[in-house]
């Protein structure tokens, strides 16, 4: 049986998590230090791929990447074609877990007490210290809990990556495509061992990291209580 | 050595706007909840910024609305213990002291980290985090982690505050040794006038944004410039007043006429006295024309462990009425000698105690 699928989905969600887990912390981080009404707005557009059908979002991302976009001539310039390759798997699956990575730290970074990060900055320590040492340490579990949200969605995503890198075996098609064009080509049997795969990978995944996070959430409980 | 503030911020209820400077002497802020003193301190410190006004220290301008410099928090070199400290829970009280040292060499941290923990008796705690610390032990972790950046001033936000109340003498002493080693600008915000007199040599009075008072703290609390700041420093009697043509004054709510020691050059408006400053007679004088020697009945009590707070009436009461025209406290073997000896009592009212107030 080729196992391709399982690879590029790895792959392919590995890779995706790291962009968001970046982007949606920086995006966070950017959004913590303005309160301006019209801020509402950015919110809206970084959840919109939360609330819009995949396919939709996958549509949009064809129309910006496409020969004819504005993001896909301008690759074209460097000889560069995302849509219908290995990248545009990384893409869907990075925008559509970006609202969740985005939503969960920034909640996370606005639970740490502004007084903490401001005893620090008169301690003299730069934005990015502040950051690093005192924010993100402080917000970690809630970070942690939305790169694992993030790195599940990158892992289900299905329609966007439909829409932008289609089905090309060996290149663009990942577990959850290779089970729904097994069904269709009524390979009853590729389909459920593939379902299976995807069973034990989340199981796999999610309890792991929860004793993980338990074990960390434990020592630190600990080591705090000293 | 000198601390220069010159702010003028709008907030939502009114407009902190005062202009003092600091030297090496403490100086203690006093004012009711919500009168400004900690949006002032943040200002200072760079966590906030004003609207208008300058903030220089030793001659290096940290803020200045007309230059346009807002130098920020991090290249102040402003120390600031907060009111609940904002130790960071996740590093150890050696990690936290250490945090402001990132410039020093391993060596050198390593030699200052341990004179800061010697100096604020932290010994023995420095693996400890935060969580694991008493309040006193915490209060003296924020203090050591502001002195660690060898601070040109140094701002406390009610230090006092979150301590229970037999802890607080001893972190008070604690606090006396280091402003006594310090001897930098010193700035202590607090709401409570003992601490404010004990921890500062220098007094600010602030009410709604505005200095009320400002001094050292032997005249502010002596002579308090108005009757707000009479108030805010803790006197309880007051009374409507006037000067009388012979240079006595009169008192026209306790219905007298008093010598005062005081001359102040506008006429006055209001004479006060502290609750202590009033002495009980315990013979009956001689003759009712005794210098500012006033009767008065007893309307009711309130006691403290050692003290006594009498309410008195300068009028026979009405049985019916806890109205009352003076507050008098004192120790309770002094009530134990007068308690019972007929009414009216009389009270002197020292013209060395009594103060004018022109507004």
């Amino acid at each position: 049986m080729d196992l391709s699928p399982l690879w590029i989905s790895l792959a392919t969600s590995v890779t995706a998590t790291a962009i968001t887990f970046v982007a949606g912390l920086a995006a966070a981080v950017w959004r913590e230090r303005y309160t301006s009404p019209a801020m509402a707005l950015v919110d809206g557009i970084f959840l919109l791929p939360l609330v819009l059908p995949p396919t939709v979002v996958g549509f949009l991302l064809l129309l910006l990447f496409g020969r004819h976009g504005p993001l896909g001539k301008l690759l074209l310039q460097f000889g560069a074609t995302i849509v219908f390759s290995w990248p545009a798997t990384v893409i869907a699956a990075a925008v559509v877990a970006f609202p969740l990575m985005y939503l969960t730290s920034r909640a996370a970074l606005e639970q740490v007490q502004p007084e903490l990060l401001q005893a620090a900055r008169t301690l003299g320590a730069s934005e990015w210290r502040v950051f690093r040492e005192i924010a993100l340490p402080l917000a970690w579990p809630g970070v942690l809990a939305g790169t694992i949200l993030s790195f599940a969605r990158a892992l289900g995503e299905f329609g966007a990556t439909l829409m932008i890198a289609g089905n090309i075996p060996g290149r663009t098609e990942t577990i959850p495509i290779a089970i729904y064009f097994a069904v269709e080509a009524d390979e009853m049997q590729r389909a459920l061992t593939w379902c299976a795969v995807d069973v034990v990978i989340s199981l796999a995944l999610l309890s792991g990291l929860y004793y993980w996070t338990r074990a960390q959430g434990l020592g630190r409980a600990q080591r705090m209580a000293r | 050595m000198a601390l220069d503030v010159q702010i003028e911020k709008k907030l939502p209820d009114f407009e902190l706007n005062v202009a003092f400077s600091a030297s090496e002497a403490p100086l203690s802020i006093l004012g009711p909840s919500g009168a400004g003193k900690t949006m002032l301190l943040r200002c200072i410190a760079g966590l906030e910024q004003p609207g208008h006004g300058r903030v220089s220290l030793n001659g290096r301008v940290l803020f200045d609305s007309d230059q346009g410099i807002r130098v920020p928090a991090r290249r102040r070199r402003v120390g600031m213990v907060f009111q609940h400290y904002a130790l960071f829970p996740h590093r150890t009280v050696a990690e936290n002291i250490a945090f402001g040292l990132l410039e020093l060499s391993r060596e050198e941290q390593a030699a200052r980290l341990s004179t800061l923990i010697a100096r604020t008796h932290l010994e023995g705690l420095a693996e400890r985090y935060p969580r694991a610390l008493s309040g006193g032990e915490q209060q003296r972790t924020a203090l050591a982690r502001a002195l660690a950046i060898d601070p040109e001033a140094l701002l406390l936000d009610e230090p006092l505050s979150s301590l229970d109340t037999h802890l607080r003498s001893q972190v008070e002493a604690q606090l006396q040794e280091t402003f006594a080693a310090y001897r930098r600008p010193t700035l202590l915000v607090t709401h409570n006038i003992e601490e404010a007199y004990r921890l500062g040599e220098q007094l600010l009075v602030l009410s709604r944004g505005k200095v009320a008072a400002f001094g050292s703290k032997e005249d502010v609390f002596r002579r308090p410039p108005t009757r707000e700041v009479g108030q805010l420093t803790g006197c309880k009697n007051f009374s409507r007043a006037r000067r009388n043509a012979d240079g006595s004054v009169e008192a026209l709510d306790w219905n007298c006429r008093l010598r005062v020691e005081q001359t102040i050059s506008r006429p006055p408006a209001f004479v006060g006295i502290r609750a202590h400053h009033i002495d009980f007679l315990e013979s009956t004088p001689p003759g009712a024309a005794s210098e500012n020697v006033l009767p008065c009945w007893l309307v009711r009590t309130s006691e403290t462990p050692f003290r006594i707070t009498l309410y008195l009436s300068l009028r026979q009461p009405a049985a019916d009425t806890s109205a009352y025209d003076l507050q008098a406290e004192v120790f309770k073997e002094k009530w134990q000698r007068f308690r019972n000896l007929p009414h009216p009592w009389h009270v002197r009212l020292s013209p060395d105690s009594l103060f004018l107030m022109p507004e």
